[in-house]
């Protein structure tokens, strides 16, 4: 992991990979999408509604896998002083802060005509809610603090504290009385039909891939920033 | 609002939102890399 530490050996890694990212995420969005609106067949119950699941599930994915990745960026920034991992984690909160704010709000899109409110204070709910509050306190620390190029040990911890919430949003479904439905997709198998789930795997297959390429576009403009103001000073102090 | 309206609307922020900040961090990429060259290549 160690060898990555060099962002020069990094960037050799990260420019191609930005590119190839971005244009197979957007292949994979885009059939995925298309997919899910004009090969699925409509739900027996939900009819043309339940398709807010091919953007809304990858958005929900993406949110809390965002955390996780952030959580273990904050433990190997802590644990083994990598210093690419407080970039990565810095990268990783705007795009999880956006992603759990769009699961938020399609959800409660779809909820508003399939259970008939727009809003529930239930476990799934407030627990997401919670995670965009988490991911807004996440960034306001990490620019809080004079590090530019990574994040202070204050915001590591929370990072790595936060991630408390991921299995309570995970098992709040099975723990409490929700509205929210129990999960459909687990390792065990699926009780979504085959012809509904394929565009769905696409799509959050295609979505973790953009996601990945703004990880990376946003780890790359901390990178540069940092050469900048390390010159800047070079130059100042000459 | 209709079904079609409300898979429109869904579809929609989130395809926006997500090019949207691709393209802001695309844009904030290209501009940071290309001053770190131009600083480099000055001094």
């Amino acid at each position: 992991m160690h060898g990555f530490a060099n962002p020069a050996r990094f960037l050799k890694i990260a420019r191609p990979l930005t590119l190839w990212l971005a244009a197979t995420g957007l292949i994979a969005t885009a059939a995925g999408l298309a997919a899910g609106l004009l090969l699925a067949p409509p739900d027996r119950l939900q009819g043309e509604l339940f398709r807010v699941l091919y953007v809304h599930v990858p958005t929900a994915w993406l949110s809390m896998a965002g955390w996780t990745g952030l959580a273990v960026a904050s433990l190997v920034q802590l644990v083994w002083r990598h210093p690419l991992a407080g970039i990565a984690a810095r990268a990783i909160a705007v795009p999880g802060a956006l992603f759990t704010a769009l699961c938020l709000a399609t959800g409660s899109l779809w909820g508003s005509r399939a259970w008939g409110t727009w809003w529930q204070w239930d476990g799934r709910m407030t627990s997401m809610l919670v995670l965009l509050f988490l991911y807004f306190g996440y960034i306001a620390l990490a620019n809080a603090g004079d590090e530019r190029a990574s994040v202070s040990r204050v915001t590591a911890i929370y990072g790595l504290i936060g991630a408390i919430n991921i299995p309570i949003i995970n098992r709040s479904v099975v723990w409490w009385n929700s509205l929210h439905q129990p999960a459909s997709i687990s390792l065990s198998g699926s009780a979504i039909d085959s012809s509904m789930l394929w565009p769905l795997l696409v799509a959050a297959l295609g979505f973790s891939l953009l996601f990945g390429a703004i990880v990376l576009m946003r780890m790359r403009t901390i990178l540069a920033e940092a050469r900048i103001e390390a010159r800047l000073k070079r130059m100042a102090a000459a | 609002m209709s079904h079609g309206t409300l898979i429109a609307i869904t579809f929609g922020l989130t395809i926006a939102a997500t090019l949207g900040l691709m393209g802001w961090s695309f844009a904030a990429m290209r501009s940071a890399e290309r001053r770190a060259d131009a600083l480099r290549r000055e001094s």
